[in-house]
């Protein structure tokens, strides 16, 4: 299932219109990840405030949000463009690459939520390919 | 035995209530179908599903859509029994239709981001938790009966 040329074209398209509100997006995600799934919260036993739209889920929603911009614009070579972030990933965080699924699926309900109109089906399985193909990606280095 | 706060059940009650059968239930089939195209080898007696317009305008597809959102009215009024309720659909979707109970799943993250572009920020993080919760006891009962 790797990703098409015209499935690049189309998360390339959606993302110019997800850039202005990237950060928004993020911090929304990531909250509702940590509600939504609280086994995740295991992850951040060291921020003192895990509830939606605070200041450490702010600025770590907006983190990851960067993250999946430099994804798109490497998005002709994730593998490599995203090594740095692969080993950070596997050696560092050790976050369980399943994670990865449940914060996407996250991200896909605020693009449906804050863009209601543009994230088409269509554009709903181009987007959702990327996001596996960036969680393959981070998962690389794992082992 | 699943436990339901009072507050999971208005969430699912209101989320129910406000909404338009006739409109949902087929966008969530129509977006299962585009986004895991492998779930379309159940509607091979459907017709035209080449392509995500074919799937849109597919009047079977319309219906069917609209058939299985009501399925989920069952589980509405009998939330604390929703494997008995659906013990029957478990059979009928396993030795019958014969689906892969993994389909369940990928048809009720559709109807999730259906529901998120329908109430916009109103499905705030409390509301998708609750939903999906339900969802998830939906597609348990629907493969208990699975062997």
């Amino acid at each position: 299932m790797s990703l098409t040329t015209k499935d690049k074209e189309t998360v390339k398209a959606f993302w110019a219109k997800v850039a202005p509100k990237a950060e928004d997006i993020g911090q929304d995600a990531l909250s509702r990840m940590l509600v939504v799934y609280p086994q995740t919260k295991t992850y951040f036993a060291h921020w003192k405030d895990l509830s939606p739209g605070s200041a450490p889920v702010k600025k770590h929603g907006a983190t990851v949000m960067g993250g999946v911009a430099d994804a798109v614009a490497k998005i002709d070579d994730l593998t490599s463009g995203l090594l740095n972030l692969s080993e950070l990933h596997a050696f560092t965080l050790r976050v369980d690459p399943a994670n990865f699924k449940i914060l996407a699926h996250n991200i896909l309900v605020v693009f449906a939520i804050r863009l209601p109109n543009d994230f088409t089906p269509e554009v709903h399985v181009a987007v959702d390919k990327f996001l596996a193909a960036v969680a393959r990606a981070l998962s690389e280095k794992y082992r | 035995m699943v436990e339901w706060t009072e507050q999971e059940r208005n969430i699912i009650t209101s989320i129910f209530s406000n909404l338009d059968y006739d409109d949902v239930g087929p966008k969530a089939l129509c977006r299962c179908l585009i986004v895991y195209p492998w779930t379309q080898r159940y509607f091979a007696s459907f017709g035209n599903l080449y392509n995500a317009d074919a799937i849109k305008t597919n009047p079977n597809i319309q219906t069917h859509g609209t058939r299985v959102l009501h399925g989920l009215d069952r589980a509405v009024k009998n939330m604390d029994n929703i494997k008995g309720t659906y013990a029957e659909l478990s059979v009928l979707h396993s030795e019958k239709l014969h689906v892969d109970p993994d389909n369940f799943k990928l048809l009720a993250d559709c109807l999730t981001i259906v529901i998120a572009a329908k109430m916009g920020s109103g499905f705030t993080p409390e509301m998708q938790a609750t939903f999906q919760k339900f969802l998830a006891v939906v597609v348990s009962a629907l493969g208990r009966q699975y062997h």
